[in-house]
């Protein structure tokens, strides 16, 4: 970043510029400008941001030095990431998108609910952007929040085709601060995705240094001993899996950015003490988790996703891939403050810094032990003592269908007898509010309404066609259940899951639980206040109060080993649609059978998070799934369209694990 | 352990590669056009004429393609030194692969024990992390050349135990066998010991070949690498070779000795 010689390319993006400036107007032209003069120079720098209702986005290929070697990235407007792009709730908008490059592009607006045909996804919404054309988005904003966007063409949103979206709420934002910053967090890596897809097919490991060797065993021996440290290594060994799975693509190729800047750089947001600092933070990287903190500070959670939730103060939080946190914090001391963001398997960390002036730093903290899988991870129950759930009510005709740890052919039903002693008080998210007990297909299922409160009101046949509004302090729940009190349904499981145990699959678990209430593996006990997914409780009611209609239940699966990723056992080449009705309200549960974190996402539809907060429920537009969990959500199908659903783990999607859902 | 050496006959390349040629452009590309024209999103209510126009995304069905050489060697006794290799690479799709495997000596401007192999490779159903091979081999040495049909699995063991084990017939009621399996030891992140055996069985004596019946030789060895990446690892480790039964016996005839212990140094690479 240094030395980088823009000059060659400054006329094209002067050009850019001006034209920006013309279609943006003023804000956007100051905005634009402090950006470039940034961007240009070797101090930090934060992508531009525009305003207004007309943006022209040209995307080209775009030499960038992340690392110290020069290497080319894929560009808006000449800035990687690509500019901020600030809109506001209740404007239309219209984005002319260029594509400069030689090959096909694209431009996705993650978590903006938007017509299906403007949702950016190649061979779903439209064909892509072909080298040269313009393609123009228009449509309208109904909601507000801090978002992203990114290209949905193979591995451009690795090679930095993305920026953050933020929509100011048309009615005055009813989250206070004085001042705002976005921090995108993204990881870069020099090699060509294409190259780092086919090394993890050749060796999944390739990039895990931080695997088991003869000198972890002997440390292990001096720690555990020498017999449970044979039993476990053996363990492990005999299901071909390594507990140092945390992540595919690690700190070995990854430089971790903070708003397109490595750690060395420092990016800095400035304050004045006493200032609430609201940190819209986005994870736009391909294949990281970040574990995200500011020694000295508190954070307060306000946002999860573009939508508020009910204040969380916290020390740290995970975010997974795609996932957005708005946070605000106070620093009060006229001193500096490292947001530090360390990857979840350790191998690296981004980092910035809050200060009142410029060029101040603080202490960079050490980084976290490095965490282990565990047998709960492998879906192989309590023996490291946990309290298990989610095997309540299990009969053994269900068991049948859960396989048991299915590992090469050998076919070994999990004793039901150990579900019969799980402590469930444990487990406060385990409420019956209908979030998916029932653990194995076939089964019918109780369902209570949460909406019983609610003023009675019958809708017609047609309701949920017409979208839902984002919840909001003005929005009232539009759709009722008739009933006062509990009112039971029957929930039948629309799609018996028909797994496909082929060679797509290399693990089932046999207790599969519910880790709501889990902050994420190398988090717990670490001394620290770290949110979950328990504590998000949404600021304003659900939009949609009907109970779902039916279910759906998807599991994750996949080879490790054959880096194949899928639902169901099958990956997107070999699957069909999931077909959804115009306007029906759907239960989606997703039961992870791997031993990695999926960050689900579903495009152009909510997903409403059962954490148990029942009406409250959080909206969210990417779900993590943890190992061996079942996690549920319920989701209105009120937009017609075709649909991307997928891993947003960059190489789990290209490997397979995608789908369409069509609504109709 | 040497069952004949000599220049490589041209004819025997010719065909290897003919046999190599034919895999690929029949099995591979074939099963995989099969598997594209079954498009997902065949029926979609909503959009479907645009559903027809528009290039599905490849997701979970892209050709890849690897070439590795774990072993390309040099091995001494300090009297005599001799050139080994042994490498596989494949292409193709999860589900539809062609293989290829080679190994073989070179010492002294002749290239002995040598093979070259071509297969239609698949994942086996119900077994996680093995593949199922079939295809060919075409020993690269003296007397009558031989085509060898050829049956295996190759994949990893519980107790990531490489492990690959085939089966060979050919004309004349011949059958063969070979075993070959390996482990790799993490010393260190980069420094790793890989122990490594291959076993060898025929079930008809071949005098022309000089092979006996029953369990025939045994190359065996540990090699430590070093990665300075994962795709380049100079490597230095000692290997011992032996024949045994009527294939010893062969030799013994022949005056060359049974037992073969060697340094070996070398480069396991792979793109």
């Amino acid at each position: 970043m240094q030395r980088r010689n823009l000059s060659r390319y400054m006329p094209v993006s002067r050009r850019d510029f001006v034209h920006a400036l013309a279609i943006g107007g003023t804000m956007a032209a100051v905005a634009a400008l402090r950006g470039w003069s940034a961007f240009a120079a070797s101090t930090p720098r934060t992508p531009a941001i525009l305003t207004g209702t007309d943006f022209d986005l040209k995307i080209d290929s775009w030499p960038v030095d992340f690392t110290g070697r020069r290497s080319f990235a894929t560009a808006v407007n000449g800035s990687v990431p690509g500019p901020t792009l600030r809109w506001r709730e209740g404007d239309t908008v219209t984005l002319a998108v260029t594509n400069r490059m030689k090959k096909s592009a694209s431009i996705h607006w993650h978590g903006v609910r938007v017509p299906a045909d403007m949702d950016g996804v190649p061979g779903l919404s439209y064909p892509g952007i072909d080298s040269g054309e313009t393609f123009v988005y228009r449509f309208p904003v109904k909601q507000s929040g801090t978002y992203w966007y990114h290209s949905h063409t193979r591995f451009q949103e690795q090679t930095g085709l993305l920026g953050a979206l933020i929509i100011e709420p048309q009615y005055g934002d009813p989250i206070e601060f004085d001042r705002e910053y976005v921090v995108m967090l993204t990881d870069w890596t020099d090699t060509d995705p294409e190259t780092v897809f086919g090394n993890l097919k050749e060796e999944s490991e390739y990039y895990n240094f931080h695997q088991r060797t003869v000198g972890t065993f002997f440390s292990d021996v001096r720690r555990h001993g020498l017999r449970s440290t044979i039993s476990d290594r053996l363990l492990w060994a005999r299901m071909n899996m390594t507990p140092t799975d945390f992540a595919d693509v690690t700190g070995a190729t990854y430089a971790y950015l903070v708003n397109g800047n490595p750690p060395r750089a420092n990016w800095t947001a400035l304050f004045r003490p006493g200032e609430k600092v609201r940190l819209r933070f986005i994870n736009g990287s391909s294949m990281t988790f970040f574990d995200v903190r500011i020694p000295g500070l508190l954070m307060t959670v306000v946002q999860a996703d573009g939508n508020d939730v009910e204040p969380v103060v916290v020390d740290e939080f995970r975010i997974g891939v795609a996932e957005t946190y708005d946070v605000i914090v106070e620093p009060k001391a006229d001193a500096a403050y490292t947001i530090f963001a360390q990857s979840m398997d350790r191998s690296g960390y981004a980092r910035g810094t809050l200060a009142p002036r410029e060029g101040m730093t603080a202490d960079v903290p050490p980084m976290d032990p490095r965490p282990l899988r565990t047998m709960v991870d492998m879906g192989m129950g309590n023996m490291g003592g946990m309290n298990m759930a989610g095997m309540d009510g299990m009969t053994e005709e269900d068991m049948k269908d859960i396989r048991g740890m299915n590992m090469g052919g050998d076919q070994k039903t999990a004793a039901g007898a150990e579900a019969g002693g799980m402590d469930m008080q444990n487990m406060p998210d385990v409420k019956m509010d209908g979030a998916g007990e029932r653990s194995a297909p076939g089964a019918t299922q109780v369902f209570r309404s949460e909406t019983e409160n609610d003023a009675p009101m019958r809708m017609g046949n047609d309701q949920g066609t017409i979208p839902f509004p984002q919840p909001g302090p003005g929005v009232m729940a539009v759709v009722v259940e008739p009933m006062a009190g509990y009112r039971e349904t029957k929930l039948e499981l629309s799609n018996p899951v028909h797994m496909h145990l082929g060679p797509e699959v290399d693990m089932v678990p046999a207790h599969v639980t519910k880790r709501l209430n889990d902050a994420g593996d190398g988090l717990n006990g670490n001394g620290r206040r770290v949110l979950t997914y328990a504590d998000l409780r949404a600021r304003y009611k659900g939009a949609d109060g009907r109970p779902p209609t039916h279910e759906i239940e998807l599991h994750l699966s996949g080879n490790m080993q054959r880096y194949i990723w899928g639902f169901n056992g099958k990956t997107f080449a070999q699957s069909e649609p999931i077909d959804l009705k115009l306007g029906e309200r759907v239960r989606i549960v997703l039961v992870n059978d791997t031993m990695m974190e999926h960050p689900i996402h579903l495009h152009g539809l909510w997903s409403e998070l059962e954490n148990g907060h029942g009406p409250f429920n959080p909206y969210k537009h990417t779900v993590i799934v943890k190992p061996s969990e079942r996690v549920s959500y319920l989701v209105s199908a009120d937009t017609p369209g075709q649909w991307a659903y997928h891993c947003h783990l960059l190489y789990h999607m290209q490997a397979g694990m995608f789908r369409a859902v069509v609504v109709s | 352990m040497r069952r004949g050496r000599s220049v490589i006959p041209r004819q025997t390349v010719r065909l290897a590669v003919l046999a190599l040629a034919s895999v690929v452009t029949c099995i591979a590309p074939g099963a995989d056009r099969a598997q594209v024209s079954t498009s997902p999103m065949s029926p979609a209510p909503t959009t479907a004429s645009a559903a027809t126009e528009m290039q599905m995304p490849e997701m979970g069905n892209q050709i890849f393609e690897h070439m590795l050489f774990n072993q390309l060697e040099g091995r001494t006794d300090g009297l005599s030194s001799e050139f080994r290799w042994d490498g596989e690479g494949w292409i193709g799709t999860d589900m539809n692969r062609a293989w290829f495997k080679s190994e073989g000596f070179a010492g002294n401007g002749i290239v002995s024990d040598g093979d070259i192999e071509a297969f239609y490779d698949r994942p086996v159903p119900r077994l996680r992390y093995f593949d199922g091979q079939v295809g060919l081999r075409e020993d690269i040495d003296s007397g009558p050349h031989c085509t060898w049909l050829a049956l295996g699995i190759e994949g990893l063991a519980p107790g990531f135990f490489e492990f690959e084990p085939t089966l060979y017939i050919r004309d004349g009621g011949h059958v063969a066998g070979r075993i070959t399996g390996s482990y790799d030891l993490l010393i260190t992140q980069r420094l790793i010991a890989q122990p490594e055996l291959e076993v060898d069985f025929y079930g008809k004596s071949d005098p022309p070949r000089r092979l006996g019946t029953g369990f025939s030789d045994l190359d065996t060895g540990i090699r430590v690498r070093y990665e300075i990446s994962r795709k380049f690892a100079p490597y230095l480790g000692f290997a011992y070779a032996r024949e045994f039964g009527g294939t010893a016996t062969f030799s013994r005839q022949a005056g060359e000795s049974t037992a073969d212990p060697r340094f070996v140094f070398g480069l396991r690479v792979w793109y």
